[in-house]
């Protein structure tokens, strides 16, 4: 029996609810998930609750996957469902302040500050957005992948990271960085 | 918005953002094994609603008690 053909059958297990077969999956995609979790939510312990969450998911949809069909690009697309679920319910951090004095000189200190009005700037921005930018601006995934993870197309994934920009400059403008 | 405040704007949250290992460090699947058990070991909604409904269905009916016994 070759690898494709015994993968084949454990998906049709898994697609038929045995547990066995799900546990084997989990084994062999948990990183995988895990990685690309990481990758949006920035912070390790999300990414393990989120890794788990995907793969609940998963089960519970055990039989709406079609056996033959590309288990490691759905569990993402899942996968990045569950971050933009966490992304959404997670509270942006402080509202901004409009009067912050623009920054000139480039020490330690100014910019530690700068990372920080950065990182409010991007925390601002509404989650879809926010999936996209990481995605491509921070990660520099393919464009490909990142829409065929959030289930729409390449050109929407760069209209989104284009109004990321545009947000991110004014919410930057607004907090005294001139980009 | 040009190139340049593009780039700009890219390289200010390349540095902004901390890096993250992408290695996962530790296998999760007692994690997911204890998911498992915490759901299956909860009731669904619909069985409490079916119960509900028997329960109403008794007070409303109490002739029908002794048919219901006969059937279990």
């Amino acid at each position: 029996m070759t690898v494709l053909e015994q993968q084949s059958d454990l998906q049709q297990e898994f697609v038929q609810g045995d547990l066995g077969a799900f546990e084997t999956l989990f084994r062999q995609h948990q990183s995988e998930v895990y990685r690309w979790v990481v990758r949006i939510v920035r912070d390790p312990g999300a990414a393990e609750d989120l890794t788990v969450e995907t793969f609940w998911r998963v089960y519970r949809a055990h039989a709406r996957f079609r056996p033959d069909g590309n288990f490691a690009a759905w569990t993402r697309r899942i996968a990045t469902n569950a971050a933009l679920d966490h992304l959404k319910m997670s509270r942006p951090e402080t509202a901004l302040v409009d009067d912050f004095p623009a920054e000139a000189s480039p020490n330690p200190g100014v910019q530690r500050d700068l990372r920080e009005r950065t990182a409010r700037a991007f925390s601002r921005l509404p989650a879809k957005l926010k999936i996209a930018a990481t995605l491509a601006l921070i990660e520099e995934q393919p464009y490909t992948e990142i829409a065929d993870a959030l289930g729409i197309s390449v050109g929407a994934v760069k209209l989104r990271v284009f109004r990321a920009l545009r947000l991110l400059r004014k919410n930057l403008r607004q907090l005294g960085v001139e980009p | 918005m040009n190139k340049q405040e593009e780039d700009r704007i890219q390289s200010l949250l390349k540095q902004a953002m901390p890096p993250v290992s992408h290695e996962l460090n530790r296998d999760l699947w007692p994690q997911m094994l204890r998911r498992l058990q915490q759901r299956s070991a909860a009731v669904p909604w619909f069985d409490w609603a079916l119960l509900a409904l028997l329960v109403l269905g008794l007070f409303v009916a109490p002739s029908s008690i002794p048919v219901l016994l006969y059937h279990l």
